[in-house]
């Protein structure tokens, strides 16, 4: 988001509260998001992607609510729903032939016949969905393999860049360009786990019955669609209908959510684009770890990437959250001060929030309570080495296919592995006198130097695309 | 608070609040038209104190690459410079380069440069002194511009000048074309009265910044660049990169255009009012007693096509001779110390254009001026 359309957010969100009938909230709202989600998208080299894209996120959510929710009779609004997402989508592509209107996308969207049969493709799905012609679990399970097999599409390097060919060669434009970075699809990364977290939920029979436009609100919400939180459908379907409903007050009061809506973006704009853009001149990347020859000047470098990779992340988080807050919607924290914490566990406690309680819900857990409950149990020890490490493996390869984010993740899950160890000999083995308070605040601060340096050491896994690069960066943190 | 008194309260606030902060913002804004920080905010610097001092003045077309940027704040360009934070010693033979790209050094690293040659010469005097070279070269071509940072450059108290001309820096008509002069119109405007120059002071490509662009907001700019500078000394003093040197460019034209016009110059004279001699003439008068080496730079003389007609993409034959006939004849008039080198670097020394030399090039022009720098302490 740039500042003018976090600034332009802000004053839509307090406007439709100041301004309008409350009645009025529910298809503001979801208009909004319906039309954010082309406005945020970047331009794309390859034509036309940067109107699917977008149009595929609205798909994707509508096809996901038709398969969650395919018993339930549809209802007027969940009409009323399906008709306004159908509306954007046509209504975007219409710009096309009123050019005063045509910035809200980067470039011209297609001809409207194209999107003419999109529409008539996806609302024809819909209904093929809705007469059950596949069964349920079959049909969760699908969208979801989908799903993730998108993810990977995009995430891979390798698979991007043949994906960009291919889409390349279809619309004639120069194969010999093709990259993975022509893929940019704005937001799919928090979709797709929106989605996934409820075609799960619906597959275990504990996704409660929801309207298309609250479905909708959830998956595509304006100030979460690009950098998130991910936030549990249910618990945002519960604040969006107080929300719905409150009464907004201007007075000053620090406890005013709109007051500290304010607040948050204020600070989150300042850590984003104050503090963050500025390290960011200064960070580690592929380009200047081979031009540092001085372990010095490395280990600034690396602590500038940590502190920018916190900053950029989390006052994106300030500014969605606070964006939520100005129209009462109480969205969940991603970061809690995680380069204070003392070990790694309580770093991932506080290091994207939603992330890892996604991943420990969706992953983590049942994989932990299948193979304690196999036949055959393995050793507690061995169940929780393969949770936390192919766990953290997931989060890395979150962030890319390759090589160095899955050592990331590794790094990270073999971390959290040894803290587990080592809270495990300490019951079964460590007494526990009285220690002097010195020697508790030397502990203290030795456990928080050795964490932050771990986590600021595995960042260079992070940083650095090359694996072999990665490796002379390390031998010349440690003047090797 | 009664909730429905807040409700209706609340607008006043928000208001008064409104209000406030505009006056505050406009206070701040006439304040900083007012005081005019820009130039002392220039002489704040992380460099020559946090971080080593730049071996040339700032410029750079893609700072996140080159680690530097190019910016029109003055002070700020020589607070960054090594020189700023060089104090002289007894056993310093201070000299300061001064000239265009080529003595900036374009496409040579910072080791490469001509300054860098000539103090591996490790030239020495027999009072004891040892010459240090420092480049304030810069990379547009126009007298005026080396003039303005000449004015500058008196500061540092050097013994010697090298001043390193070429043709293209002399017509009259692009003095004032370069941006840094274009964002200096008070620096340049005085120069031009003091010394007399026969350049217009009202010139329209002298930018005055209305009322609102002396505003903090309208200078926001200038303020970021400041900023900027400050940032990428980091990168720079850790990697020692000040420029984006791309593994491969564009050669210098081989192949010349037969058009033997210069700056709309048509042959056989070359006449002295259409080149700012008067500008030349200000600098050497404006170092005072210290002495000036003022040097014709070498040229990338073509063999290819229409090479009968032109040396090469710059100049026309018949301009080129012109000139060098008349500044042998000035310097000779004026007393000046002058040494032509147009032709004693390597044609295949010369990179992406006809005064850009590559490394080998540049270390035997620092050859070629060590040796009038030794020369010209001679008895």
């Amino acid at each position: 988001m740039t500042l003018i359309q976090i600034l332009i957010f802000a004053g839509l969100g307090l406007g439709s509260v100041v301004l309008l009938p409350t009645s009025w909230r529910r298809w503001i709202w979801l208009s909004f998001s319906l039309v954010a989600v082309y406005w945020l998208q970047p331009g794309t080299p390859i034509r036309n992607l940067d109107f699917w894209f977008p149009s595929a996120s609205i798909l994707f959510t509508l096809l996901c609510w038709a398969a969650t929710q395919y018993s339930e009779p549809l209802s007027k609004r969940s009409w009323q729903g399906l008709l306004l997402a159908s509306a954007s989508i046509a209504a975007v592509g219409l710009t096309r032939y009123f050019n005063p209107l045509c910035c809200l996308i980067p470039t011209r969207p297609p001809p409207f016949w194209q999107i003419g049969i999109f529409l008539v493709i996806g609302l024809t799905l819909i209904l093929l969905i809705r007469r059950q012609v596949i069964r349920r679990p079959w049909l969760l399970d699908s969208i979801s393999l989908l799903l993730i097999l998108f993810f990977i599409l995009l995430k891979s390097p390798v698979l991007g860049q043949a994906v960009s060919a291919a889409l390349r060669s279809q619309s004639s434009q120069s194969v010999e360009l093709a990259s993975a970075a022509d893929l940019s699809w704005l937001g799919f990364s928090y979709v797709a786990f929106r989605l996934l977290h409820s075609l799960r939920d619906a597959r275990a029979g504990r996704l409660p019955a929801m309207e298309l436009d609250e479905y909708l609100s959830y998956v595509l919400f304006w100030s979460t669609y690009t950098a998130g939180p991910i936030d549990r459908l249910q618990r945002f379907s519960t604040d969006l209908r107080q929300a719905l409903n409150q009464k907004v007050s201007l007075v000053f009061d620090p406890h005013n959510p709109v007051w500290r809506g304010i607040w948050r973006i204020l600070w989150g704009i300042f850590k984003k684009f104050a503090l963050a853009d500025t390290l960011a001149l200064i960070a580690l990347n592929e380009i200047n770890a081979s031009q540092i020859t001085s372990t010095g000047w490395l280990w600034l470098f690396l602590y500038a990437f940590g502190l920018r990779i916190y900053l950029d992340f989390s006052g994106y988080t300030d500014i969605a959250i606070g964006l939520g807050n100005l129209i009462g919607l109480k969205l969940p924290e991603n970061f809690d001060r995680p380069y204070l914490k003392s070990n790694l566990t309580a770093f991932w406690n506080s290091w994207h929030i939603t992330l890892a309680q996604w991943l420990r819900s969706y992953f983590f857990n049942p994989v932990t309570r299948s193979m304690r409950g196999a036949k055959k149990p393995l050793p507690a020890w061995s169940v929780i080495w393969i949770a936390q490490v192919s766990t953290m493996g997931l989060i890395g390869l979150w962030h890319g296919i390759t090589w160095n984010f899955l050592i990331w993740g590794a790094w990270h899950g073999i971390g959290l592995f040894i803290h587990n160890r080592w809270l495990e000999w300490q019951r079964t083995h460590a007494s526990t006198p009285a220690l002097p308070s010195w020697r508790l605040k030397f502990s203290s601060g030795l456990s928080w130097f050795l964490t932050f340096h771990f986590v600021t050491l595995g960042w260079v896994w992070f940083a650095l695309p090359d694996f072999a690069q990665a490796i002379i960066v390390f031998r010349l943190l440690f003047g090797l | 608070m009664d909730s429905t008194a807040s409700a209706s309260q609340a607008p006043n606030f928000w208001i008064r609040v409104l209000v406030k902060a505009g006056i505050l913002f406009a206070l701040l804004n006439i304040l900083w038209i007012f005081f005019d920080p820009m130039p002392v905010l220039g002489k704040l610097s992380l460099y020559n104190t946090v971080i080593p001092g730049r071996v040339r003045l700032p410029y750079g077309e893609n700072p996140t690459v080159a680690y530097n940027l190019s910016l029109y704040n003055l002070p700020a360009m020589f607070a960054s410079h090594e020189l700023a934070g060089a104090p002289k010693s007894s056993t310093e033979y201070r000299v300061i380069l001064i000239g265009d790209s080529s003595t900036w050094g374009y496409l040579l690293r910072p080791e490469n440069t001509l300054s860098a040659y000539i103090n591996a010469q490790q030239l020495r005097f027999s009072d004891g002194r040892t010459v240090h070279a420092y480049n304030l070269g810069y990379p547009v071509m126009s007298l005026t511009k080396d003039v303005l940072i000449l004015s500058k450059a008196m500061e540092y108290q050097p013994d010697m000048l090298i001043w390193l001309v070429t043709l293209e820096s002399f017509p009259r008509s692009k003095q004032l074309f370069p941006p840094l002069l274009q964002n200096n119109p008070a620096a340049v405007r005085q120069l031009i009265t003091s010394y007399h120059l026969d350049l217009n002071p009202s010139d329209s490509n002298l930018i005055e910044g209305d009322f609102f662009q002396k505003t903090l907001v309208g200078q926001r700019k200038a303020v970021g660049d400041w900023l900027r500078l400050q940032i990428y000394g980091i990168p720079w003093a850790a990697t020692g990169i000040d420029q984006e040197i791309p593994v491969r460019y564009t050669p210098r034209q081989e192949d010349l255009s037969a058009d033997i016009s210069f700056h709309g110059l048509q042959p056989p004279a070359l006449p002295e009012g259409a080149l700012a001699l008067d500008v030349l003439s200000a600098g050497m008068r404006l170092t005072g007693e210290t002495p000036v080496l003022l040097i014709n730079e070498p040229v990338f003389i073509s063999q290819g096509k229409n090479s009968d007609l032109r040396y090469n993409f710059y100049y026309p034959r018949w301009a080129y001779d012109a000139y060098r006939d008349m500044l042998v004849r000035i310097a000779s008039e004026q007393g000046w110390q002058y040494i032509d080198l147009w032709n004693r670097i390597d044609s295949k020394e010369f990179t992406n254009s006809a005064v850009h030399m590559s490394p080998a090039g540049t270390q035997e022009l620092a050859r070629l001026i060590g040796s009038a720098i030794q020369d010209s302490k001679q008895p």
